[in-house]
């Protein structure tokens, strides 16, 4: 059992929890439980795709906390909570990109991340997600889109935005 | 690439600049301490449980079958040629990276396989060509070596796979100073080998793994 082979996936771990969740200790947690888990699973680990693996635990371990509500549904999450969740943000750039991703339904925001930060290819993500490669595809244009029309500053949802 | 990514390429480069800086941040002790807590527990636990808790609740625990006489044989060949060549100032490959195309035609063709040549410039390696050689039962097999920035050398050894022969799971051995991951898949075996640490290697070889497999 070679558990030091997961320890060089951390900061990959990281960087998309980071933009999944939006708040650095919220993501951590998550990088937290997704270890220990993997760590009680690694025996189960077949050959491969380590990386695949370890996010396809990030996966479960992340709906999870769905389910239990750790981590609010982003359509309900209002503008104080992502203030307060993100206190470094000082770009108004910035800050519109992680209140965009918020935005996003969870199920397209993995999708559209793991693409942009992980380079996954459709079957990676398919592998990672445990989707088929049309849902894939599917969620991956509609988050697009719905990201690309949030920064862009169009508001379907007619949300108010914050006043800076 | 699709039109869709060309088209939302800006939408990428965007998320990427905006966290790509987590990827340096110092990770916090809890998960990268020498021995986190959560290790020690790990092995506890599979040390004393491995018989009773483990053995009955998962079946699966069972490692993949014994190794064959060839497969064993991969990692010490491929460590051997990695000896022999990556040292190599003048010479160390045959047909140079930048006569790719024919790189490739040549070596499918003398093991009778269409290779693919995995690209490992994430991790910061670039390929500088490769060689044939003789296997152990003199049939031919391909050597491919890379190169980081600092002149540190990988080699991606591949041999056609016999007939029936069990694939194997993904697995690490160590030659003298030469650090080796291997693996058999139904048509060839691969080995990479360099004298690099561990987790180094792993993700490079799971890097590897994951563009052969695409």
């Amino acid at each position: 059992m070679d558990f030091e082979l997961i320890v060089p996936y951390i900061p990959n771990l990281r960087r998309y929890a980071r933009a999944l969740v939006g708040d650095r200790d919220g993501a951590d947690d998550l990088v937290q439980d997704t270890l220990e888990r993997a760590v009680r699973k690694f025996h189960l680990w077949r050959p491969g795709d380590l990386r695949a693996w370890l996010f396809s635990i990030m996966h479960n371990v992340f709906v999870n906390q769905l389910k239990a509500r750790k981590i609010a549904p982003s359509v309900e999450i209002d503008e104080e909570m992502i203030a307060a969740h993100m206190p470094t943000v000082t770009s108004t750039d910035v800050m519109d990109l992680d209140r965009a991703l918020l935005r996003l339904a969870p199920e397209q925001r993995e999708v559209v991340l793991l693409v942009a930060l992980e380079d996954m290819t459709y079957a990676d993500v398919s592998h990672a997600l445990g989707i088929p490669i049309g849902t894939v595809m599917s969620r991956l244009s509609r988050g697009r889109e719905r990201l690309r029309r949030a920064m862009e500053g169009e508001n379907p949802r007619g949300e108010l935005r914050a006043v800076q | 690439m699709t039109t869709d990514d060309r088209k939302y390429a800006e939408q990428t480069a965007q998320i990427k600049r905006r966290f790509d800086p987590v990827m340096t941040e110092p990770i916090p002790a809890r998960m990268y301490l020498k021995s986190p807590p959560w290790i020690d527990y790990a092995r506890a636990a599979v040390v004393f449980g491995a018989g009773i808790a483990i053995g009955l609740a998962m079946p699966d625990f069972k490692q993949t079958a014994p190794l064959t006489a060839s497969a064993a044989q991969l990692p010490i060949r491929a460590a051997r040629a990695h000896v022999v060549y990556s040292p190599e100032v003048r010479h160390p490959v045959e047909v140079d990276a930048k006569e790719h195309d024919h790189l490739v035609k040549w070596l499918s063709k003398r093991l009778d396989y269409p290779l693919k040549v995995p690209v490992l410039s994430t991790e910061g390696f670039e390929l500088l060509g490769g060689r044939l050689l003789p296997g152990g039962e003199g049939q031919p097999v391909a050597q491919f070596m890379y190169q980081d920035a600092s002149g540190k050398r990988l080699t991606l050894y591949v041999s056609r796979s016999k007939k029936g022969e069990p694939v194997t799971a993904f697995r690490f051995a160590r030659e003298g100073s030469v650090s080796v991951f291997y693996w058999i898949d139904n048509d060839c075996g691969y080995a990479l080998s360099g004298e690099l640490d561990k987790p180094a290697l792993a993700r490079v070889a799971s890097l590897v793994y994951r563009q052969l497999q695409s």
